[in-house]
This record gives C-alpha cells, structure tokens and sequence, in this order.
C-alpha cells in the first residue's frame, strides 16, 4: 500500500475536479429543492381547496339532534301522551379497563339478570366504536342511586337522561291514541321512499297506531343538527355551531278522558267497542276497544315474551274493535232499512204487517223466524222499531232488493271507510250483487236479502260506521267524518282541526226523518220499547235502537239458549243511539261481543250509565 | 478586517463555524416550536427534545475539537468496530417494532447503524483519498465492497432509510471523487434494467402491492395509504399561510400518523403553510451551501471527500424526508434532519457537522503551519 503512493499528486487538478463535482451537485441540490418546492405548490396552492375540504370532513362531524316530539292533550287539557325523562346507565365500552369485571361488579350492585348483559354485546356489535351503549333503559330510583354512591368504582359507566314516551292512561285509550316503538327495518323502508328518512336521524320511535301513527309527521318535529369537532377516536372536542331541532306539534284530542275511562271500566271483563260521537262534527268523545293492553309496553320497548302474549291471545287484544272489528248490525240498522222503505214509497208511515212471528218467501219452505216467537201482530214502521220487530224488515228488504238497500246503505256510510283520523280502519262489508261475485263467485239468493233487512247475512259493520250512520239519523241528514283531532298547538298558537262532512243524505220527504227520530225516542221512553227499561227515568231525552247479533246461524229446529252453548258463538249485544232526542249532541255505539243477554239487557243498560255520566259530566262543566 | 480577523481567531480557537452553526441553532428552535404543536402541547416531550439537543449540540463541539489527522487515522478501526457491531445485532440484536436495530451492552442500548453513518463516509473518503482521485477501477472496486458490506447489514435488520443514507454517504464520497461520468452512466443503466427484473422475478407480492399503494395511496385509504394520504391532506389544507402554530387540525387531532417523529414536516406544512415551507428550504438550502463551502475550501483531499459527503447525504435526508411525507417517495422510515422528534439521530447529525466544522477550521490551521 505504501509503495503505491509515491505517485505524484496533482493538488490543483483534484481541486478543479473536485470543484466541478460540487458545482454539479449544487445543481442538483437546486433541482431537487425546486422539484420538492414545486409539489408543494401543487398540494398546498393548486390543490389547497381540496384538501382543506377533506379536512374539514375527517374533524367536522354533523350531529344529528332529535326533536321533542309533540305532546297530545284531551279536550280538558289533561295530558294523554307525554315525554318522560327516564334514567338509563350506560356503558362505553372502550372507556372500561376490564369490561368483564365491570359488569360482574354491576350486576352484584344493581342486581339484574344475566339476559341484560347478553343485550348489552348484542347492541355493542350494532354501535360504533366510543358510543355509550345502554346496558339499562330503566333505572329505578333505587338503583340509581345505588349505583351514584360507587360511581367512581366504575370508570366509562354514566347515567344518562333520556325521553321515553309515556301514556299515563295505559290501555284505557290504546287503539285510539296508539302508541310509539322502536323505528324497525319496515319503517326505516317506508320513510326511505317517502324521503324523510333524513328528518329520522338521530330519532329512536316513530307512530305506530292511532293518532300517533296518523298524526307522525305533526308530532315528530323537524329534526336539528349541530356541528362538533371530533377527533381521529370519533371523541367530540368541542362544538362548532347549532341547528337546535323544532318540536313536533302538541295536539289537542275530542276525547274526554274522564268519559273514556268511564266507559272502559263499564265494560268490564267484556269484550267489545263504545264510542260517543258529537254527531254534529264528528267530534269523538270516547272510543274504546277492548280487550287492550298497556301501550307502554311498546314505547318503552316491548319484550318478545309480552309481544307474544299478546299475538296469541284467543281475543285478539291487538285489534281496534271500533274501526276494524266487522259486527253484523243486527237491529240496529233497522231505521235506516226503515228509511230507504219510506224513501222509495213502499212502504209509507202508516203501512201495517201482520207478523205471525215468522217470514216465509212465497214459494219457499224456510221460515224466517222473528225473536218473538209468537209474533208482534199488526205492525207498523214505528211498532216496528220500537219492538224491533223481524218480519216487518223481512218483508220490507224483499221488496227492496239488495240492489237497492245497498244503494241506499252506502249512503249513510256502511261498507265504506269512515275517514276516521285512524289509520287502522276497516271497510266492513256492506254486501251487494258485485261483492258477492267477486268475493264467492256466486249469484244472490233472495233469501238472503231476507236477512239482510235485520242487519245479518254478510253484512257487517263496524262501530264507527254505526256511530255515523245513527248521527246521519240524529242530524236529519248531515253526515259528519269521525274525528279525535281537536286542535293542534304551535308555541301559543291553537289552530282549530278542519271539521269534515260527506254528502248528507237527502230524502224525497224530510217528514220521514221525523217518523223514525220519533220511534228510536219511543224505545226508549215507552213500555213496549226494547230500551225502556234500561232508560226510565232518565233526566234528559233520547232516542235508541238495541240490536242482538247472531253470531251462528241457528238450525230450523233448534232453540237458542246463551247457556248452553260455547262463549264465543254466544249473540253479540248492540245499541245505538243519541240523546237529548231534540237536537242531539251525543251519539253513542255500544257494541258487546258474545254475552248472556241481548242488546236491550246487556249493551242498552251501559248506554244509560254512559249518558248518564256524559250528561252529569257536561253538566259540571258548564258550572264550571 | 482587524477586528474580524481577531473575532474568527476567537471562532477559530473553539473550532466553530459561525454560519454553520447559526443555522444550526435556527433549526434547533424550529424543532422545540414543531415537536410542541406535533405532540399536543406535550410539554415534558418538549424538554426532552430541548435536553437530546443540547446533548447533541455539546457532542458536536466536543467532535470539532478532534484533530483531523486523528479523524483519518481512526476511520477505519472505527468502521471495523462498527461491522463488529452489526454483526453483533444480527446475531444477539433486540428486536423494537419488527426491526432489530439496537443492541443491549449491559449498561446502554446502542444502535450500531448510527455509527456507521459516519464511519462509512469516513472510511470510503479515507480509502479513496490515500491513492488521490479520481480513483483507479480496482480501487472503486474494493470502496464499493467495503460501502456494500455495512448497507446490507443494516438493510436486513430492516432498515431501509438508513440503508439508504449510508450506501449514498459512500457513493457520494466516490462521486466527488471523480469516477468518469461513463461508469455513472453505466451504473444507472444497470441499476433501471435491475427494476423490472426485481419487480417480476424477486418481489415478494406484499411487496409490490407496497409499491402499487406508493403510486396510488387511494387504492388502499384505510390501510397502507392511510397515513400519507393524511400526510398531503395536512400539508395541502395548510395553504399559503398556514393553520397557525397550534392550530393544525390534522396534527392536533391526530388524524396524522406518526406526526412528532418521521411525518413532522407535514405538521410543519399544515401549521405554517408554503411561506413556512419556503423559509425551511432556504434555511436547510444554507446550511447544504455552507457545507459544500466549507468542502471547496478544505485543503486536504480526504477533508475535501468527507465534507462534501456528510453535507450531500444531509440533503438526501431532506429530500427523502420531505419526498415521502408528501408523496413524491414510497414511505421509507428518514426523519426530517433536525427537526423530528428523537435522540439517536439527532446526536449522529451533529456528531457529522461537528466534523465540518472540525474541517472548516482545520484548514486555517493546516496554511498557518
């Protein structure tokens, strides 16, 4: 190695060599800052818009806020539907330093089953990471304030403060006001296609049945949002700015609470439906179906187990029997078969029968038979509502024909929706030529346009369609479109609900109205009226018809005896009617399924305690 | 003059180099302001930086006061001390993050690839320069085995960044050296016929997809890519003028990965904006042009070499720095000189600039005597 350095160096051409190469790599040093500098200027100049905007998407996240949804309210102002805060502990999970332990600890403190916390995963798979996740929605005063005193012992466990809707009439009202639930996969479906899916953001229950399903898009509100800075864990830092939300309206109801729970303890273990109606306006008083069940079970989150029970239960508690329970009307729909008799002149105020208590087809073996067996002799129109006399309207519906009883029936409501601000609404079936085509693909018989004339056969109704039909009677034609929808409350503002009416019924001689007005008052205030006895001495006026439904045909030889025969094909008990018998303000519907009497000892009885308190109520009020 | 000339004799008896280290220290601060804002207003990471700095700045001083004629007479037991070293992390090495990088002496945890990074340089420029430049094709021949030897040491522990510093620290070396631009040419030539058969023949496929998200980050938004396309949305939402020191929503809410360590520029960027950018480059475009002064003016061929090879490889780290965090380079683990938060590099860097200026004011000394 040594030898080989004896070469001559030459110091000037290496430094001139040397220099060069600096030179040059000068050059490239310049090249390469101005490369960097130049892609600097691209993102931070050129594309700067761009990337400020995704940003602003990784650190601005829009909160959703959930409007209050609107409160319902009966005519006297009494509170129906309310928003209750309700305690619930919950957990965020990445917050927990041993979530296992902590639950175990938790369990031993606030003592619930091992269910909850199998919940409690199952929910923590569905949410987000660092999102509180409920592991109880109910806390008790107790366990609330157990779990306050060791609150420090479990890090990541809060108690928090939310609404749940609460009804504090329970199932007294439950068809007729519905209830919330949890939005379901239906649901969210539904408000998809109509497009407000994006108004449900940050909202946990949507109306399901009667006024808070018809009435959602009023009472949910307008949803608000804020906007939160949140860091890479989804950690919210601080608030960027507010949209606050707008509560759903408050509405107001025509029910009287104080009827409604009245009628529905008269009911009793019974099952059936009563409504008052202002035949005027159709302004619903009460309606009750029953057998209900606690609507708060829904909104706070129904259990498969309660969910079940009620889905199996033989008298189908789910059911709204004033709008969707198909009853044969039976005699109550007598004065308006009466009605279309007079209309089309064959028959006329004065026109008699001889009833023999049967009614036979000329030509024909079968006998009709009246429900008394022994008959009601000579019988007019009037006779014939008050004693409810079968044969006269066995005759009379043969003489119509089922193409003009259906004509004339359709006009007072029957077969057809009542427009009722319920959404669950039946049709009911009033029959004819066509239905039976379509339904059975089979003719008409005449006989059974027979039974048709006593509101059997196929024909059926339901309550709300008899509350209105009976007020096209009390309104001498009006016929006014049920209504539970009082007013509805922005802030102070009150807006009255728009009172609908469908085109009256017009008859050729409007003394007709008088003739029937005049027998419904006869049943009840004379001694061969089938409602006398249930209204003597009553202290105001009325007008009424009973109405005893067979629910199974009975054989030619065979005897009816309530008694003997199995509950549920015992004789539905009904009775329509209104009071005062002069102007009438009220309409009442009763309808009693399967019971031991008829509708004169059974259903008339509770429209006179019904009236009764109605009046008595009415009566307070107005000293008031 | 006078007054000057005894002023630089006071400069030139502690052996600093004025310019070099006022940009040095300008560094330094910019550092304590970026590792502050990029660790959240860590305060007690901030006094660690501020105490690694001093520490590196003392060790810098310390190294320029060595005589240089000890420096060249060392470089090579200091290489063969540090191929003992690699060795040793190969076989008994501790393994942090995937990597065996460090090995545990008992009392401390050293990093034998950090002392390479001097001692190569110093011993490719120590080999070439005792024969004169430029130098004979046996003589490239052998430099090239002993600069390969080290690089692929720390390039299996792995380590790419260092690997890649070190193998330029020596072509740099042998570079300034003079070689003819045809074997430049040649190697370049060799080294893009080398890609396509490494990309079909001897990449693993993990691998290549690792390339395919370099050219396209959003091919892969959550996983690989995610980290620098985090990085260009900090620098490209700073803007001309910046968030503000502090202000960096990118950084201060962590949505940007590693941003106290390798991605501190894009902090930087994100907080400062291109007018701070724009006076980064300027202040590391004088501390680079000072170097290669100090290399020009340096008397001796070996002083000459590693000057300019310990300022050469300064800038490499800048440019495969700052290539990387905004997407010009595949993501290979360089921090920013001076400016990222960590100890180990930080003395390295000024163990190097120590050498300048060890040859910055040798070189007076050498025309006195």
């Amino acid at each position: 190695m040594k030898k080989k350095r004896v070469t001559i160096r030459d110091h000037q051409f290496e430094s001139a060599l040397f220099g060069r190469r600096v030179f040059f790599s000068l050059i490239i040093v310049v090249i390469a800052f101005g490369i960097l500098l130049t892609n600097m200027y691209h993102l931070q100049v050129v594309n700067h818009h761009s990337f400020q905007t995704r940003s602003n998407d990784n650190r601005i996240k829009v909160v959703p806020l959930a409007p209050n949804r609107g409160l319902i309210y009966d005519r006297h102002g009494r509170i129906l539907a309310e928003n209750r805060p309700v305690l619930s502990l919950e957990v965020t999970p990445e917050k927990v330093p041993d979530l296992a332990a902590t639950l175990v600890r938790l369990q031993q403190v606030l003592e619930f089953d091992d269910d909850v916390i199998d919940e409690f995963h199952e929910n923590r798979r569905r949410e987000r990471r660092f999102n509180q996740i409920i592991l109880l929605d109910r806390l008790t005063e107790e366990q609330a304030a157990r779990f306050a005193v060791r609150q420090h012992e479990f890090p990541g466990v809060n108690i928090e403060a939310r609404l749940v809707r609460h009804y504090p009439y329970g199932e007294a009202l439950t068809h007729a006001l519905g209830y919330v639930a949890k939005i379901n996969a239906n649901d969210l479906q539904k408000l998809r296609t109509e497009k407000k899916h994006a108004n449900y953001a940050a909202t946990r229950v949507i109306g399901k049945l009667g006024v808070e399903r018809y009435y959602e898009e009023l009472l949910h509100g307008t949803i608000g949002y804020q906007q939160v800075e949140v860091d890479i864990h989804g950690r919210t830092i601080r608030t960027l700015s507010v949209q606050p939300p707008i509560p759903g309206q408050d509405l107001h109801l025509e029910i009287d609470i104080d009827l409604q729970q009245y009628a529905y303890d008269l009911l009793g273990d019974e099952r059936g439906s009563i409504i008052l109606m202002d035949p005027h306006d159709g302004a619903i008083r009460a309606i009750v179906s029953k057998p209900s069940y606690d609507p708060n079970w829904f909104a706070q989150g129904i259990t498969h187990t309660q969910y079940q029970s009620l889905l199996n239960s033989r008298h189908s508690p789910l059911l709204n029997r004033s709008t969707q329970g198909g009853y044969p009307p039976a005699s109550t729909v007598k004065p308006q078969v009466a009605l279309a008799g007079l209309d089309e002149g064959i028959i006329t105020p004065t026109t008699k029968i001889w009833d023999p208590g049967w009614f036979q087809i000329e030509g024909v073996s079968h006998r009709y038979r009246d429900w008394l067996a022994w008959g009601h002799g000579w019988v007019d129109v009037t006779s014939s509502l008050v004693e409810s006399c079968d044969t006269f309207y066995y005759d009379l519906a043969l003489k119509l024909g089922i193409d003009t009883i259906h004509e004339h029936m359709v006009r007072y409501g029957f077969g057809e929706r009542t427009g009722i601000d319920i959404a669950e609404e039946s049709a009911a079936v009033m029959p004819s030529r066509g239905w039976k085509r379509a339904r059975f693909n089979q003719p008409w018989y005449a006989g059974e346009t027979v039974s048709v004339g006593i509101g059997q056969s196929y024909w059926t109704t339901t309550p709300i369609q008899l509350a209105v039909g009976t007020a096209v009677i009390a309104n001498r034609g009006e016929r006014p479109v049920p209504r539970l929808l009082r007013a509805l409350q922005e802030g102070d503002i009150i807006l009255p609900a728009v009172v609908e009416t469908r085109d009256p019924v017009v008859l050729k001689n409007p003394t007709h109205w008088d003739v029937i007005l005049d027998a419904l008052n006869r049943t009840v205030s004379t001694v061969k009226g089938t409602a006398y006895r249930a209204f003597r001495g009553a202290h105001y006026s009325s007008g009424g018809k009973t109405g005893t439904a067979q629910v199974r045909s009975i054989g030619q030889e065979e005897k009816y005896n309530a008694e003997e025969i199995d509950e549920r094909y015992r004789d539905n008990a009904m009775y329509v009617g209104y009071a005062p018998a002069t102007d009438p303000e009220i309409v009442i519907v009763i309808a009693v399924e399967n019971t031991l009497g008829g509708g004169g000892s059974v259903a008339a009885p509770m429209a006179r305690k019904l009236l009764d308190f109605y009046f008595a109520q009415e009566q307070a009020h107005a000293q008031q | 003059m006078l007054s000057s000339n005894t002023n630089n004799s006071w400069w030139q008896r502690f052996h600093i180099d004025g310019p070099l280290l006022l940009g040095l220290v300008v560094l330094a601060l910019i550092s304590l302001a970026t590792v502050y804002s990029a660790s959240g207003q860590d305060l007690a990471m901030t006094e660690r930086q501020a105490f690694r700095i001093g520490l590196a700045f003392v060790v810098m001083l310390v190294i320029a006061q060595v005589p240089m004629s000890a420096v060249e007479r060392y470089s090579l037991p200091l290489f063969a001390l540090g191929v003992v070293l690699l060795l040793g992390v190969l076989l008994f090495g501790e393994t942090n993050k995937g990597a065996q990088r460090w090995l545990n002496l008992g009392v401390v945890t050293i990093q034998p690839s950090e002392l390479m990074k001097l001692a190569v340089p110093m011993t490719i420029a120590w080999f070439i320069s005792e024969h004169g430049i430029p130098p004979t094709k046996r003589r490239l021949a052998m430099a090239f085995i002993l600069l390969l030897i080290p690089t692929l040491m720390i390039a299996q522990q792995p380590d790419l960044g260092t690997a890649i510093l070190i193998a330029s620290s020596g072509i740099f070396v042998l570079f300034l050296a003079g070689i003819s631009w045809r074997l430049i040419l040649f190697f370049i030539g060799a080294i893009g016929a080398f890609v396509p058969i490494l990309w079909f023949f001897l990449m693993h496929d993990y691998q290549r997809q690792r390339v395919l998200t370099f050219l396209d980050p959003e091919r892969d938004p959550l996983g690989a890519g995610y980290q620098i396309i985090q990085s260009k949305i900090a620098i490209g939402s700073g803007g001309i003028e910046g968030k503000g020191w502090l202000q960096g929503t990118q950084s201060q809410l962590e949505f940007l990965p590693e941003r106290h360590t390798d991605f501190i520029f894009s902090v930087f960027s994100e907080e400062f904006g291109l007018v701070g950018v724009i006076g980064l480059f300027l202040l590391y475009g004088f501390v680079i042009i000072r170097g290669l002064i100090i290399a020009m003016r340096a008397q001796q061929v070996y002083q000459k070499l590693l000057a300019g090879s310990l300022i050469l490889t300064f800038f490499v780290y800048v440019l495969v720095n700052v290539g990387m965090v905004s997407g010009l380079l595949p993501v290979v683990g360089v921090p920013l000189p001076l400016i990222s938060y960590g100890g180990t590099s930080m003395v390295t860097l000024l163990a190097g600039f120590g050498l300048l200026m060890a040859i910055a004011t040798n070189q007076r000394f050498v025309m006195q005597r």
